[in-house]
């Protein structure tokens, strides 16, 4: 297919384009995870709801990505809702400072411009450019980020003119992001838009190609990667959260990117390589023992250190292996069921693979045909299925938490894995035990895959209290709605 | 207030938010006519408020680019339509934001064909440009009131039970003591002769206690602002009269004053009451409230090795007020700088302002009315005062408290260092396990 071909990066454009149109994502598909990789090859359609729930946005998401930059501010260009849940982050960098090394994390600089009715009329600019003036003055910081709204978007405010004038006056890039939640069905597309933006506004060319810097696109999980990199003389250079300007300016020097989520990064790593020369490792996160092999060749490979990659694996191996097999026996015969986003779903479901836990089904939020990249390497999707088999009951989700129930209520698994808050609710209330591990590199590597088995049956074995809550939780589902295929609302389901 | 009108570190949310109202309603849905990213910010304010059916089970028409372009009324009417196949529920609130609002859907016409058909559906504009979830909760219940409550009038004829009161006080999930609050004011209103409608949580009889609101011979009022258009609404639609005490009555002092004032009120409303019954009541809760005090005075006056003697508070008007009083006269705290970040509108100002000064006629006690609670940081920060001080407020100022060397309670929301389940602050008891979590805090930096 063509468009799975052709790069559709464009940084003279202020806005990103969206992921559905991108690379094709999709946001609704019920059947098993073999036929959805070889439809990823063919062209996906996406199917749409006769029903829904509270989704999530792009909004929050680009402030994930910029909230946690130790040295700057960021504006939420919008009424005071549109930001009412970013203190959330702020708790996040304060918590997760010491797994970074970071003794005094400084409170986060968090601002909405407080659109008002009247402001809705007559326009937000100068409202705008009025907020950045002021931040600027509270904060002294070395960049400020402007996310766009639904009600900025549509009563049309310049916002990328408003950015560029601060710019100007004040010296500092002044970062317009235009991640409006209507605009993408695809919250993700939030992600994207944040790193269009740094890469656009941010990110200079290299003034030298450091050999030892690896930029790690993630969240903010702990700091694997230093000990990982120290064989091949690099260290991390974990972007965005926790980076200052400056460290994300000079992302552009380092030897190659690695990714935490391929659904996270897609686009930044495309962009550091196809706009800045920094080549992205062509291989999907070291999760299982298959692709953790793939991965340390990978990226051994791209630092022209094979020999390094080669020793890594066969030491780790040589430790971890007898522990994964002692698990496998005692995690033989368990059901599991995954909810989680796209990329982390499949890394997951590999993890399970690779603990001989069978993925009894998996609702996972959308789905990415092919990165940014255009590299069928990263598909972990793909790799899931062919290192470990299908995954039946797989169902791309769009975080509807009524097909969650539903199909969780029809499989019963022996355990839910969840990565996203809210989810793990409905495992709990029907009295399923149900794992969420926030650290996304928990799981990674040989010594993840101990890691999170241990975890796993410290899950299982531990049931008492969700087997007392499923005993006494209400459900406001009706028996009816239960009792439906879940794919019933779903476009070529039953209601359509 | 900034010169731009920016806010820093907010301590409420955009009108939409008032869906938690819908939520703590037993057994009540709101239906998000908005765009995909609404639920999940009120969500992630609140925290931990899903009830019965908020949070990811609510339906929302989560807009795209397509219902902005061309509307969102059909995407609406599906998902209604849906709704009532997938969840069992009691009553439906549609909630308008700000997509639906500047597109201009016709929602009321939709949602009147629904109503047609005998749905317990109300729809509600609350676009967040419109207002904040302090001013939309009175949108909400008002709303409730006119669409759906108005349909059981026949049955519940107005003003036909004396001795009921409909309770309009704790915005649920805003006032993170909401429940235990309406709890608390429900059990001793219930102490001197009189049935509260708390119309939220669990004791709330649902749709069957709103439908009797026209029923109720008076309303109470308990707040410094927030609410009031409920209780005048009321009065206009069902002659009910309203007694108004402006801020939450803390500890032994206010609620006395709160339950006196309710009480002679009563009487003038004809609610049948056996005063004498209702005063030893209220005798009674206050000797064993007391009892406590007394105990605990020679900890007050004796610990020596460090209390905080001043307090700066960032809160709501009702609890900043409240507080100040409570903590002044009743623990010996005394009430420095405080600071009012709920955007109390103007004309509220001057009575709030001279509710506190009331406190005390020995102590000026500055009031900041600063929605900007960032600002309001910035402006504390330059304040020092002798002695060890103790910040009251959100999770937002525990960093402040710390740069300050000062001890710290989290009793505001957005917090993430504490879980509030059904603890109350309002009453007597609520005053002593103020005083618990106080001195719980202050006493575990001593190890």
């Amino acid at each position: 297919m063509e468009w799975c071909q052709v790069s559709k990066i464009n940084l003279a454009l202020p806005e990103v384009q969206i992921r559905e149109i991108r690379i094709n994502s999709i946001t609704g598909y019920q059947g098993d995870a073999e036929k959805l990789v070889e439809a990823s090859r063919q062209g996906l359609r996406d199917k749409e709801r006769s029903f829904s729930q509270c989704l999530g946005c792009a909004t929050s998401k680009a402030a994930c990505m910029t909230v946690l930059i130790q040295d700057a501010a960021v504006i939420s260009h919008g009424p005071v809702g549109c930001s009412s849940c970013l203190h959330d982050f702020a708790f996040t960098y304060r918590v997760n400072a010491p797994l970074r090394g970071l003794d005094r994390p400084t409170p986060r600089r968090i601002y909405s411009t407080n659109l008002k009715e009247k402001d809705t009329v007559y326009g937000g600019n100068i409202k705008l450019a009025n907020t950045i003036r002021e931040v600027y003055e509270r904060t002294q910081a070395n960049a400020i980020f402007v996310l766009t709204t639904c009600a900025a978007g549509i009563i049309g405010d310049d916002v990328e003119s408003v950015c560029q004038e601060a710019e100007d006056e004040l010296g500092i890039p002044v970062i317009a992001i235009f991640c409006e939640g209507f605009k993408s069905k695809v919250w993700t597309t939030g992600f994207d838009a944040a790193y269009h933006a740094i890469a656009r506004k941010l990110i200079q060319k290299p003034r030298q190609c450091r050999k030892d810097l690896i930029n790690v696109i993630n969240f903010w999980g702990s700091d694997i990667f230093s000990e990982w990199f120290e064989p091949f003389g690099a260290k991390p250079n974990y972007i965005t959260p926790y980076s200052t300007v400056n460290t994300l300016r000079y992302a552009s020097e380092a030897a190659a990117t690695i990714q935490a989520c391929s659904t996270l990064g897609s686009y930044l790593g495309a962009v550091l390589e196809q706009e800045f020369g920094v080549p992205e490792i062509p291989a999907a996160p070291p999760y299982g023992i298959a692709q953790t092999d793939r991965w340390f060749r990978a990226l051994g490979k791209v630092l022209g250190k094979e020999e390094i990659a080669k020793k890594m694996i066969a030491e780790k191996k040589k430790k971890y292996l007898p522990q994964i097999e002692a698990l496998r026996e005692e995690l033989k015969g368990k059901t599991a069921y995954v909810t989680a986003g796209a990329a982390h779903g499949h890394a997951l479901l590999s993890v399970l693979g690779e603990l001989g836990i069978k993925a009894c089904g998996a609702a996972i939020f959308h789905h990415d045909p092919i990165y940014d990249s255009r590299r069928e390497e990263n598909d972990q999707l793909a790799q899931r299925v062919s290192d470990y088999g299908n995954v039946v009951n797989f169902n791309v989700c769009n975080k509807q938490e009524f097909e969650l129930v539903n199909a969780l209520n029809r499989i019963r698994p022996d355990i839910l894995i969840a990565r996203h808050g809210g989810m793990t609710l409905w495992g709990a209330k029907l009295g399923i035990p149900s794992l969420l591990i926030g650290d996304e590199h928990f799981a990674m590597g040989y010594e993840g895959l101990v890691q999170y088995g241990e975890r796993l049956l410290e899950a299982l074995e531990n049931d008492e209290f969700v087997k007392n809550l499923g005993k006494h939780a209400i459900n406001p589902y009706t028996k009816w709605w239960l009792e439906q295929a879940p794919d019933y609302f779903l476009k070529g389901g039953a209601d359509r | 207030m900034s010169k731009a009108g920016l806010i820093e570190q907010e301590r409420f949310t955009c009108a939409i938010g008032a869906m938690q109202t819908v939520v703590a309603i037993p057994r009540a849905v709101p239906i998000l006519h908005s765009g995909p990213g609404c639920g999940e910010m009120v969500a992630g304010f609140f925290e931990r408020s899903t009830g019965y059916a908020g949070g990811c089970t609510s339906p929302c028409t989560n807009f795209s680019e397509k219902e902005v372009v061309f509307g969102g009324i059909n995407r609406l009417r599906e998902i209604i339509k849906n709704t009532y196949k997938v969840l069992d529920t009691d009553l439906q609130v549609v909630l308008t934001g700000c997509t639906a609002g500047i597109v201009g859907d016709d929602v009321d016409s939709l949602v009147a064909e629904f109503v047609k058909e005998g749905k317990p559906i109300v729809s509600v504009e609350t676009a967040g440009f419109k207002a904040s979830n302090y001013e939309a909760h009175s949108l909400v219940v008002n709303a409730i009131i006119d669409q759906y409550v108005s349909r059981f009038e026949s049955e519940n004829k107005p003003k036909s039970q004396k001795n009921t009161v409909n309770l309009i006080a704790s915005i649920p999930y805003q006032d993170p003591f909401w429940k235990g609050n309406l709890t608390e004011y429900k059990r001793l209103l219930a102490g001197i002769g009189l049935k509260a409608n708390v119309l939220f949580g669990p004791e709330s009889a649902g749709v069957k206690e709103w439908q009797s609101i026209p029923q109720a011979g008076f309303n109470i009022l308990v707040s410094p602002w927030y609410g009031k258009e409920i209780a005048d609404h009321l009065k206009e639609k069902y002659e009910q009269d309203y007694t108004w005490f402006r801020h939450i009555p803390i500890g032994a002092n206010q609620t006395e004053a709160f339950l006196t004032q309710v009480l002679e009120f009563a009487i003038q409303q004809g609610a049948e009451i056996d005063e004498e019954a209702a005063k030893t009541f209220i005798r009674h809760e206050s000797r064993a409230y007391y009892e406590e005090i007394e105990n605990l005075a020679s900890f007050l006056l004796e610990f020596r090795y460090g209390l905080p003697n001043h307090v700066h508070i960032f809160h709501d008007a009702g609890y900043v007020v409240a507080l100040s009083k409570f903590l002044l006269h009743e623990v010996g705290i005394v009430p420095k700088e405080q600071f009012i970040t709920d955007g109390t509108p103007e004309k509220y100002h001057d009575p709030i302002r001279s509710d506190l000064q009331s406190t005390s006629n020995k102590k000026i006690i500055p009031l900041y009315f600063e929605p900007d609670a960032g600002k309001a940081q910035d402006i504390l920060r330059k304040i020092h005062h002798k002695g060890r001080g103790l910040i009251i407020g959100s999770g937002w100022d525990k960093e402040l408290a710390k740069e300050k060397g000062y001890d710290f309670l989290s009793a505001a929301i957005p917090s993430p260092y504490r879980l509030i389940l059904t603890t109350n602050y309002a009453g007597f008891t609520g005053g002593l396990r103020l005083i618990e979590d106080i001195y719980h805090m202050v006493l575990s930096t001593y190890a």
